[in-house]
């Protein structure tokens, strides 16, 4: 039942913020729209910090002990449920706006060039979408996974709790295609994210001739860091770990 | 040397264009890129075909008329120059140049590699200015204006129009063009005083144009012929949040 | 004769123009409303004019030939822009600044004229620094000043090398404001192919949208030409290459007279000719003679690489031959000096048509980084094209067509001689002389657009205020639309072989060759007799691809070179009337022992004003000059 009341919720949500989001992409300035986009990106950003974190304790070999105690309070703490809402909000902000000023600005050019264009870029800034999609695929996966499970929207493996992330992980983990899937979507990830620290520099304003070449170095570590620390859990639990 | 063009062909805005091949034998590597176009529609003419139209003033970087996508790059292969100061030295003996116009729904192609670039105009109508009518100046030096913000000024102040920027973007922004001239502006006292208003109209008639949205990509750096860096970009956003933001 | 009136006020110099202003009659701001101007032209000239009659509340019609008001050939000026501040202490003033052009302009031009120039060049540029142009500065924030040729004082402000471009964009902008507040309305991409004259009054234009081939009517209470000058006549020049002499032209058809046509300045700093196909001369500033120094080898064909030639072998030619001013003697000196140093056989180069610009010394006295702050982008723009480092090797220079000091004729007002057609900025005559100095120009456009015209034209239109607006459908435009018609239908009909391109470049080797740098009467009776064999060619073999209603550029060429070749004969015939040297018109008839120019003020001392004749030769009128304040003098830069 409650299920229920919470996919409704859950729906009416995601139609109310189209709704304000459809509207604003098109009554904001292409400026206010990215900078929004880029305050959702950011605190996804910090999200995707903690949950590293969070993550990596799984590793501390310590049964997991550390780790059941972080997932505990995330789960049970009632300002983190009120964070997990803005959370889902962020991302869902983040993909509207980024959708749609993808869709603005595809069609500003209906003619392509017809050679490939030789200019001199940062090379991940072209394929945000395409790095974004594979994100939100994984998203999907990864709710469906988890984040549904807990929810009770999707029954977990059999004979696991739907709070016990730590087996669930494991569980997922030792399946070679789906680690190989999770590190290569990390690494999209990682591209976004290369791209996407320093961006939302430029965009609120911020470019500075001595500081902006270490955010861009900040901005590529950022990604990698990412990247390489959520590929270290399906790896150790593929390769190091037996169950 | 012998080359082999490829050039886009359009009769006018609403025909279909398409891309003619011709070959052009002893074209000597001190001409201008513009020379060698001259010297092929002289061919093409004495051939009895319509020579190609183009886009050119003065020839010497400064008018930013010319204008033309070279081999995947507006205003072709060298850095900080434009095509018109292009030389058939840059390019190789028997080198295919494919030769298109500027690309974006917002520039629309008017002959074949003349387009219409009058949105740049549009958005400058709406506020690219300092509101001093004619007699109101005070005296030049009344103002003392700290050199390296004047300097500053100038090295905005250098854009030339062209809209290679547009033509580099991926999202067809005009942001680099926008942000020179607010960045300009807003650098000097006199500009200061209509800051707030200035940038939300330019943006406003930048948008509703329909160019596309900044994505940090910075092909537009890239491609400038002035060197108008996208330090300005971040420059116009911090001034439009703050006319958005703070000053209302 | 028809009579020519100056219409100069009386009083003392300093004060005529305030005196006359004031007694300019005024339009009250409800019938301005009622009034409409054409503006032909959106240089300094042009788009100053627009914005100040804007901001006065007349409704301003603006064309130009590009596609943006923007790119007017103003934008090209790299030098600088005079005025009489004294911000250098240097004992600067207004009469200094117009005895200067005076002097520089050899006694050839209005006393009257020339001191307004120089009387509202301060507020040009208080008006340009609020528009916001970023002049150079110094460090406590100060507008800086550099000197510049033909003078001894630093009045030039600039804005490294883009001076030009950054004025034109000062007026572009307030020409912008006014189209925003629907003062102005702008059409870009027209040629303006005739002017349209109503009971002998200018009262509007055709003009053909270059977009469409539409030849369109236009009308107004008055029509203001600032079209720039047409040094293109030479081919090579460092002017645009679509600058034309059809405005001038077609007003000229139309009874304006016509002023010192033969009066073209060469420039002393342009980059060589470098291939057979060069469409294009591209200037060095003048400024750049502040540090470079000018020479030649001493022995004639010396064909060694510049670095290679020791310094007792280098002849600094301008040096030794003025040694007070040195490298900055005004330009037709300047270029003299060069042609005369080349046609003896001491040239460089591999045509030998060059001289070296040299900064070998300043660069070692001040640093590379000094020279890098001034003229850095001049360096880099001789680099690309040049594909020579100037840092490392001196620069090759040779002189090229540049300004035209000739122009319509106007009187103190700025009209010409057909009422409500206005001339300003270098389409008209007047404040230059025979040869125009380094930085008045800039200050001169815009001087007569923003602080004269504007006055005087509303003088002129105060009787204007209960006409009502001009209908195009009289037969004045109507005949005026058909002639241009016919000419475009002719000019299409001919199918002959050579294209507008091959006819101008022609047409500037005669001209380059006999009514260039120096003019004799058998070279000029010989361009007369080829001129009129290249027209009788034109109209027999041009070819004109593409068809009258559609975008064609080769049409816009053919029409333009048709009037410039007609241009041409009037310029021969002019400086074959003046057989005196004066300015950058040097006839060799008229020389000193050393081989200076020769002015013959007992003669010569007056303006040619030519007036158009149907089916008859030009008629000269003379306008004298009445030297009141300056005192004639041999101008001695030694
Ligand atoms: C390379 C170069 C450097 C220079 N440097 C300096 C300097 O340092 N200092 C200085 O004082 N002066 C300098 N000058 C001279 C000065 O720039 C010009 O004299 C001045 O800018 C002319 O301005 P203008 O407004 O009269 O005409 P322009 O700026 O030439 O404008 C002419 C306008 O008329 C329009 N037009 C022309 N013909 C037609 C037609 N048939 N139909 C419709 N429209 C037409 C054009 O579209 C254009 O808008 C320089 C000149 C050149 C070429
Ligand atoms: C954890 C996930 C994600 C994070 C942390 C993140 C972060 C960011 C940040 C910070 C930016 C820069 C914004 C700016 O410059 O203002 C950005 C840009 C972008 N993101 Fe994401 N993002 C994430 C997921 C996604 C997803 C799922 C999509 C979906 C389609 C997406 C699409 C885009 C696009 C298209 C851009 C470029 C927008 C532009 O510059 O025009 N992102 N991202
Ligand atoms: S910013 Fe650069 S590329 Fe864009 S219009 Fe100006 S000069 Fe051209
Ligand atoms: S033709 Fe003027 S900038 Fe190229």
């Amino acid at each position: 039942m409650s299920g229920t009341i919470q996919v409704y919720l859950l729906v009416r949500q995601i139609y109310l913020i189209f709704k304000v989001m459809g509207k604003s992409v098109f009554k904001l300035s292409t400026i206010s729209s990215k900078v929004i986009m880029g305050i959702a990106g950011l605190f996804l950003m910090l999200f995707l910090c903690v949950h590293l974190a969070i993550n990596l304790l799984m590793l501390l070999g310590d049964e997991g002990q550390m780790f059941g105690k972080a997932v505990y309070f995330m789960t049970h703490n009632p300002a983190i449920k009120i964070f997990e809402y803005v959370l889902f909000t962020g991302f869902i902000i983040h993909i509207t706006i980024g959708v749609l000023i993808w869709l603005r600005n595809y069609f500003v050019r209906p003619i392509k060039y017809a050679v490939t264009p030789r200019s001199k870029t940062s090379c991940f800034s072209r394929y945000m979408i395409h790095t974004g999609i594979i994100i939100l695929i994984f998203l999907i996966l990864h709710f469906t996974h988890f984040f549904f499970v807990k929810l009770g929207w999707v029954t977990g493996p059999e004979g696991i709790d739907t709070h016990d992330f730590l087996s669930m992980s494991k569980l997922l983990f030792t399946n070679p295609v789906y680690s190989s899937i999770y590190i290569v979507c990390f690494i999209f990830l990682g591209f976004h994210l290369n791209h996407a620290l320093q961006s939302v520099f430029q965009t609120l304003g911020l470019n500075h001739p001595r500081y902006t070449p270490f955010i861009k170095v900040l901005s590529a570590l950022y990604g990698i860091i990412i990247a390489v620390g959520f590929s270290i859990i399906p790896i150790y639990f593929l390769f190091f770990h037996t169950v | 040397m012998n080359i082999k063009l490829k050039i886009w062909r359009q009769k006018n805005s609403q025909a279909k264009g398409k891309f003619e091949k011709y070959t052009l034998d002893n074209v000597s590597p001190e001409m201008a890129f513009l020379e060698m176009m001259d010297f092929l529609n002289q061919k093409l003419i004495e051939e009895g075909k319509e020579p190609v139209a183009f886009e050119h003033d003065c020839r010497e970087g400064i008018c930013g008329c010319c204008s033309l996508y070279i081999n995947g790059q507006p205003h072709g292969p060298r850095e900080r120059t434009t095509t018109c100061e292009l030389r058939m030295r840059f390019f190789k003996d028997g080198e295919t140049i494919t030769i298109e116009p500027f690309r974006s729904r917002v520039f629309p192609v008017i002959k074949d590699l003349i387009v219409d670039r009058s949105a740049f105009d549009k958005i400058l109508i709406a506020g690219g200015f300092i509101s001093a009518d004619t007699g109101s100046a005070p005296e030049a030096n009344s103002i003392p204006v700290c050199k390296h913000h004047s300097d500053k000024a100038f090295d905005m102040a250098a854009c030339i129009g062209c809209g290679a920027c547009v033509a580099a973007c991926k999202n067809s922004s005009a942001m680099l063009f926008v942000a020179a001239k607010v960045t300009q502006f807003t650098l000097l006292p006199q500009g200061r005083v209509e800051a707030v208003e200035r940038v939300k109209n330019m943006i406003a008639k930048m948008d509703e144009l329909g160019f596309g949205s900044c994505s940090n990509t910075y092909a537009c750096e890239a491609e400038c012929p002035k060197g108008i860096t996208v330090a300005a970009i971040a420059k116009l956003n911090r001034e439009f949040l703050h006319a958005k933001i703070v000053a209302e | 004769m028809a009579t020519l009136n100056a219409k100069i006020p009386e009083g003392p110099l300093s004060e005529k123009w305030s005196k006359h202003k004031s007694g300019l009659r005024l339009v009250n701001p409800a019938n301005k409303k009622k009034i409409d101007i054409i503006v032909i032209g959106t240089g300094l000239a042009g788009a100053s004019a627009s914005s100040a009659l804007g901001e006065m509340g007349y409704n301003v019609k603006t064309f130009c030939y590009q596609d943006t008001p923007r790119r007017a050939h103003s934008v090209a000026a790299q030098g600088g822009i005079n005025a009489a501040k004294n911000y250098k202490n240097d004992g600067d003033s207004v009469y200094r600044l117009f005895y200067d052009m005076i002097k520089g302009g050899d006694f050839r031009a209005r006393e009257a004229n020339v001191y307004r120039a120089a009387e509202v060049s301060n507020n040009v540029i208080d008006h340009y620094v609020a528009l916001g142009v970023p002049f150079a500065r110094d460090y406590g924030g100060y507008l800086d000043n550099r000197s510049f040729g033909g003078v001894q004082v630093s009045r030039t402000f600039y804005a490294k090398g883009q001076t030009g471009q950054q004025c034109l964009l000062g007026t572009y902008s307030s020409l912008l404001r006014q189209v925003n507040k629907g003062r102005v309305t702008m059409y870009p991409r027209r040629d303006l192919l005739d002017i349209v004259v109503i009971n002998g009054k200018a009262r509007g234009i055709i003009a053909r949208n270059l977009v469409t081939g539409e030849i369109e009517r236009h009308s107004a209470h008055a029509v203001v030409l600032a079209t720039g000058g047409y040094g293109t006549i030479y081919y090579l020049s460092t002017l645009a290459v679509n600058s034309n002499g059809s405005a001038a032209w077609a007003a000229f058809k139309r009874g304006a007279f016509f002023g010192n046509p033969s009066f073209i300045q060469i420039h002393p700093t342009s980059i060589p000719v470098l291939n057979e196909f060069q469409s294009k001369l591209t200037l060095m500033s003048e400024s750049l003679r502040n540090d470079g120094r000018v020479w030649v080898p001493k022995a004639q064909g010396d064909k060694r690489a510049p670095k290679d030639i020791p310094e007792e072998e280098r002849d600094y030619y301008l040096e030794r031959r003025y040694p007070a001013f040195g490298n900055l003697v005004p330009r037709d000196v300047a270029s003299r000096a060069a042609k005369e140093r080349c046609d003896a056989g001491y040239g460089v180069g591999a045509s030998g048509l060059s001289v070296y610009l040299d900064f070998k010394d300043a660069i070692k006295k001040q640093g590379k980084k000094a020279i890098e702050n001034k003229y850095g982008n001049l360096f880099e723009m001789y680099e690309k094209i040049s594909g020579e480092n100037p840092y490392e090797t001196p620069m090759k220079i040779y002189p090229a067509g540049h300004y035209t000091m000739g122009g319509l004729w106007v009187d103190y007002n700025l009209m010409t001689t057909v009422p409500g057609l206005f001339a300003i900025g270098e389409s008209n005559f007047s404040d230059h002389g025979a040869n125009r100095l380094g930085a008045s120009s800039l200050m001169q456009c815009t001087g007569d657009g923003y602080f004269i015209l504007p006055y005087t034209i509303s003088d002129y239109l105060a009787d204007d205020i209960r006409t009502g607006a001009i209908p195009t459908n009289s037969h004045e435009f109507e005949a005026a639309e058909q002639e241009v018609k016919d000419k475009i239908a002719r000019i299409l009909a001919v199918k002959g072989k050579q294209t507008p391109m091959t006819f101008h470049k022609k047409l500037g080797k005669i001209m380059w060759n006999y009514a260039g740098m120096v003019r004799n009467e058998e070279g000029l009776k010989k361009a007369l007799v080829l001129l009129e064999e290249l027209k009788e060619e034109f109209w027999k073999d041009i070819m004109i691809a593409g068809t009258a209603n559609e975008l064609n550029q080769e049409l816009e060429k053919g029409l333009r070179v048709a009037d410039f070749i007609e241009l041409s004969k009037l310029i021969c015939m002019d400086a074959l009337n003046r057989k005196e040297s004066c300015g950058a018109h040097f006839r060799e008839e008229s020389q000193t022992e050393n081989g200076e120019a020769r002015r013959q003020d007992d003669l010569y001392a007056y303006v040619s004003a030519w007036e158009y004749k149907d089916n008859a030769e030009p008629v000269l009128h003379k306008e004298e000059l009445k030297f009141e304040y300056v005192e004639l003098k041999e101008r001695s830069y030694k």
